[in-house]
């Protein structure tokens, strides 16, 4: 029962209820008591957004074995399906004081497309953020995994994908908006969103979000479909050879890893005000990788800590060094990657084995 | 009015006899002599000799002629010469004097040159009827240009005018024309204007002749005439001008896809360029290269700095330090040679940064192939960053050498020399690479190594080196690609984020490691992408049929080059469902390939 094998998960269980606790819990009731600025709170709100994107990676990447280079896609189209009702809830409050939004009038349309119309429901909004998503994900998956793409080539491809949805909601033909994408949003579900309890409540949702979609990767990863999954990853000719579908399990797991980073990109349109193609094109899928990669990829601790760290030193040094910020990101890759494979989850037993290693005094 | 009774009488002296001795008279002593001649009568039948056949040269001339500003000087034998007085006034007021007929300084007959006062000669005289004729003449200057495709330029704009007092002017120019390019612009702007003919046979031959030639250029004019035709109730013409709309109409079907053809061609050829330098690192290597973007672009910027080196140079804003490039000054050809250096210069360049990424960082990753695409991705922005910082964030200015600046016209068909030169030269290092690869023993090296790692070693190859080679010579693939996208495209911090993802793509459905899919996979790559691009416009209003999304489809359609684009990278989704390694997929009897 000693065996460090065991003592790992089980740490990593403690620091997980703690980290939960501290977010879910501290932080919101720091905010009520006036202790931390709205402002403080709505960053943290998004750096939690985040942590849902890169912990959608690493259910791919670290669990499955499945690089993809297209979850900002699924972010993004969360983001965007949910600004479509923050959109419509602007009413006639745009700069042109017409009930469709403003980019439509810019257009030069009078009256709202037809695929707007049922946005102005919340419900129908929610069910939207999970509804396509997850059926891009599964179309696209069902094509790549039938075939057998795998490795660098389903990379590849899920990159190819983000790249051409990137250049398509560009476009102000496809009415989202164009380069400029949905901002200026001004209520959710009735409540102003420059209402500090507003903030508090979205913060709230995210971290609640995370919270239950890192519990569910825990609770996954110890059923016997957590395990053909890594085996999958380790090793997936013989789980094919052993009788199991990897195709199914492959599939379920890109649709779920869709979902969470659709929930992620949902709650990341109001808390950050704005969205728009930028998020979606294919170096902010890398960026959501590096932020596993430096986290520690296979874990679950890895990408939370890895997405809140990496955007900490971004908002830092984008605005102390905003020239350097891309050699530092770069540079920060590059050393992760060749001097720290197991990401800065594993530095504490490194540093353990370092020491051991020493001959006692 | 004027000019319709001036011409035809113009033109029966053109060929009446001082017409016919003033042929091999020099335009520009014509017009001398015509200005000497007393008899108006005499001076409008030698200046009519002129028409048509004096280019532009003749224009400071008659403008003199006509600002009573040619004057008239008597020599010694009793013969008057127009001259032309130019130069600073001395005190006396006399310039110096140079003959009209040939622009020489007027000497007199002990060879020193004339200075003659202006008030004291006599202008040559001009009336109504001479001035028509010199406006007749600038009018038609162009006819007489030297360039032929000046000439034929002047003729066709004459056509379009569809001014029938021109009529013999255009018959006369296509007696003497020699040149085919000039004489089928007269075939078609002679027809244009026997259009306006009253008589309905002559209008009809025009349409068949208008049918024969078919030009781009008189298809407005076709449509306007067949509504004409129709009005006027004339079966015949309306037949023919019908005929003659639709020869147009399917000659540009012809150059349409003809000049797509070529543009497919030529983004194939720009695709195969960038993604060669892929082929190696990734097909052969397996070393998945994202700053394989960021070697192209520091082709592109090499070739930026030899242009500066062999120019004036330049200050480099290189982080915040001003660092002075000194130029060498060279002007003219020395100058625009410098494309021909930055070739290699690029090469060299891309090849050095290649070979310092591989050592310091690829070679720990040989493994650990998704590991090697995250790292790499990293330097890659660490070099689109350094590009900011030593480059400046905005685009830098490559201007194109002349010999690669400009157009050929085959047939209608536009054809950029630029493109030309590139179609050839990705051709040109496709066929080199192939050589080294099969008939140098670098190349058996570089084949053998990345077959079997292991065993090559075994066998005494020196595998490291082997390695770090092919990746230079695939990272200077990269780096000659960028020195020809420099002449294509922006060369900017973030000009190989446009490649990247594009070259991925030609090389995985080529079949990894396989020179020959790639080629094939680029051209076919740039060809759709240039078909959809051309014809999706066409079928966008037949997409309004498809229930639900229909008018939202044909509202993306019209951008056709984002969604030609998508639909091909859509479509490479699917062919890799029926091909899944591509189009040559190395055969393979191990499991894991």
């Amino acid at each position: 029962m000693n065996t460090p094998a065991r003592q790992v998960p089980r740490l990593e269980t403690i620091l997980l209820l703690a980290l939960g606790v501290a977010l879910v819990v501290v932080l919101p009731l720091l905010h009520a008591a006036g202790l931390l600025s709205s402002f403080t709170l709505g960053v943290w709100g998004k750096y939690l957004c985040y942590a849902m994107l890169a912990l959608s990676v690493d259910l791919l990447w670290g669990h499955t074995g499945l690089l993809s280079l297209g979850q900002a896609l699924f972010f993004t189209l969360g983001g965007y399906l949910h600004g479509m009702y923050l959109m419509r809830m602007i009413g006639e409050l745009g700069q042109y004081r017409k009930p469709i939004p403003d980019f439509l009038v810019f257009l030069g349309w009078e009256r709202l497309p037809a695929f707007w119309e049922p946005f102005a429901s919340f419900p129908f909004a929610v069910a939207m953020v999970f509804l396509i998503p997850g059926l891009v994900a599964f179309g696209f998956g069902y094509l790549a995994f039938r075939s057998r793409v795998k490795g660098v080539y389903f990379s590849i491809l899920t990159q190819a994908l983000t790249y051409a949805a990137s250049i398509m909601f560009f476009r102000n033909n496809l009415l989202l908006g164009g380069n400029n994408g949905f901002t200026d949003f001004k209520f959710i579900l009735g409540h102003r969103l420059d209402d500090p309890t507003t903030t508090r409540a979205l913060y709230l949702a995210s971290a609640v979000a995370l919270f239950l979609a890192v519990a569910f990767c825990r609770w996954l990863r110890g059923t016997k479909f957590g395990l053909v999954q890594h085996a999958i990853r380790d090793g997936e000719n013989r789980v094919l050879f052993s009788g199991y579908a990897a195709v199914h399990f492959k599939l379920f797991v890109f649709v779920v890893a869709a979902l969470i980073a659709a929930v992620g990109g949902a709650l990341y349109t109001p808390q950050v005000g704005i969205i728009n193609p930028g998020e979606m094109q294919p170096e902010k899928s890398l960026e959501a990788v590096v932020w596993v990669a430096l986290g520690g990829r296979g874990t679950l601790l890895g990408p939370v800590l890895g997405a809140v760290s990496v955007n900490a030193l971004k908002s830092w040094a984008t605005r102390a060094y905003p020239d350097l910020w891309l050699i530092l990101l770069g540079g920060i890759f590059v050393l992760a990657v060749l001097f720290l494979p197991g990401g800065l989850v594993s530095l504490p037993a490194r540093l353990r084995a370092l020491f051991s290693r020493r001959p006692p005094s | 009015m004027k000019a319709f009774l001036l011409l035809p009488c113009l033109l029966a002296l053109l060929f009446a006899t001082p017409g016919r001795a003033a042929a091999t008279e020099n335009p520009r002593a014509l017009i001398a002599r015509a200005a000497t001649e007393a008899q108006p009568a005499q001076a409008r039948q030698l200046l009519a000799a002129a028409v048509g056949r004096a280019d532009e040269s003749v224009a400071p001339l008659l403008d003199a002629w006509r600002r009573d500003a040619l004057f008239l000087h008597a020599q010694a034998d009793g013969g008057r010469v127009a001259v032309l007085l130019t130069g600073e006034k001395d005190e006396r007021g006399a310039q110096s004097a140079l003959r009209a007929a040939d622009g020489q300084p007027l000497q007199d007959e002990a060879g020193r040159p004339v200075r003659l006062v202006a008030a004291d000669l006599p202008a040559a005289e001009h009336d109504a009827s001479l001035r028509r004729t010199m406006k007749a003449i600038l009018d038609l200057a162009e006819l007489a240009a030297v360039d032929p495709t000046r000439r034929a330029r002047s003729v066709r704009n004459l056509g379009l005018a569809q001014d029938a007092e021109k009529l013999p002017v255009l018959l006369a120019r296509e007696s003497v024309e020699s040149a085919p390019e000039v004489r089928r612009a007269l075939r078609e702007a002679i027809a244009l204007l026997r259009l306006k003919d009253p008589r309905e046979e002559i209008r009809v031959a025009a349409l068949q002749e208008l049918q024969a030639v078919s030009s781009l250029a008189t298809s407005d004019l076709l449509a306007r005439v067949v509504q004409e035709e129709a009005a006027a109730g004339n079966r015949l013409a309306l037949e023919a001008a019908r005929r003659a709309q639709q020869a147009v109409e399917w000659h540009r079907t012809k150059v349409d896809f003809a000049g797509t053809l070529f543009r497919g061609l030529s983004l194939g050829s720009i695709l195969l360029v960038a993604a060669l330098g892929l082929a190696i690192t990734f097909g052969l290597m397996r070393v998945i290269n994202m700053a394989h973007g960021e070697l192209i672009a520091v082709g592109a910027y090499t070739t930026y700095l030899t242009q500066a080196v062999f120019g004036t140079g330049m200050t480099l804003p290189c982080f915040g330090l001003s660092v002075p490039i000194p130029g060498l000054q060279f002007s003219g050809a020395a100058r625009e040679a410098y494309f021909i250096a930055a070739l290699p210069a690029s090469f060299l360049a891309a090849a050095t940064v290649g070979l310092l990424l591989e050592r310091g960082i690829i070679r720990f990753l040989y493994r650990r192939p998704l590991e090697s695409l995250l790292a790499t991705w990293g330097v890659s922005l660490v070099l689109q960053q350094a590009f900011r910082l030593i480059f400046g964030a905005n685009n830098v200015q490559v201007s194109s050498p002349s010999y690669l600046s400009g157009n050929w016209l085959v047939g209608d068909v536009i054809l950029g020399w630029n493109r030309v030169f590139v179609i050839g030269f990705a051709l040109l290092i496709v066929l080199g690479m192939g050589l080294v690869l099969t008939r140098t023993s670098l190349g058996l090296l570089i084949r053998a190594s990345m077959q079997n790692r292991t065993m090559a070693a075994c066998l005494g190859v020196r595998t490291e080196r082997v390695n770090a080679l092919t990746f230079a010579l695939g990272s200077g693939l990269a780096g000659l690609a960028g020195a020809f996208l420099s002449q294509i495209g922006n060369v900017g911090p973030s000009l190989g984020q446009g490649y990247i993802i594009d070259s991925f793509m030609v090389v995985v459905v080529g079949g990894v490691g396989s020179l020959g899919g790639t080629i094939l996979s680029a051209f076919g790559i740039g060809g759709i992408d240039q078909v959809l691009q051309q014809y999706l416009p066409l079928v966008a209003p037949g997409l309004a049929w498809v229930p639900g999304i229909g008018g939202f489809l044909q509202n993306l359609a019209q951008d056709a080059a984002v969604f030609g684009k998508i639909l091909v990278l859509a479509g490479i989704i699917l062919f890799l469902q029926w091909r899944p390694a591509g189009l040559f997929a190395p055969r393979s009897r191990s499991l894991d390939e």
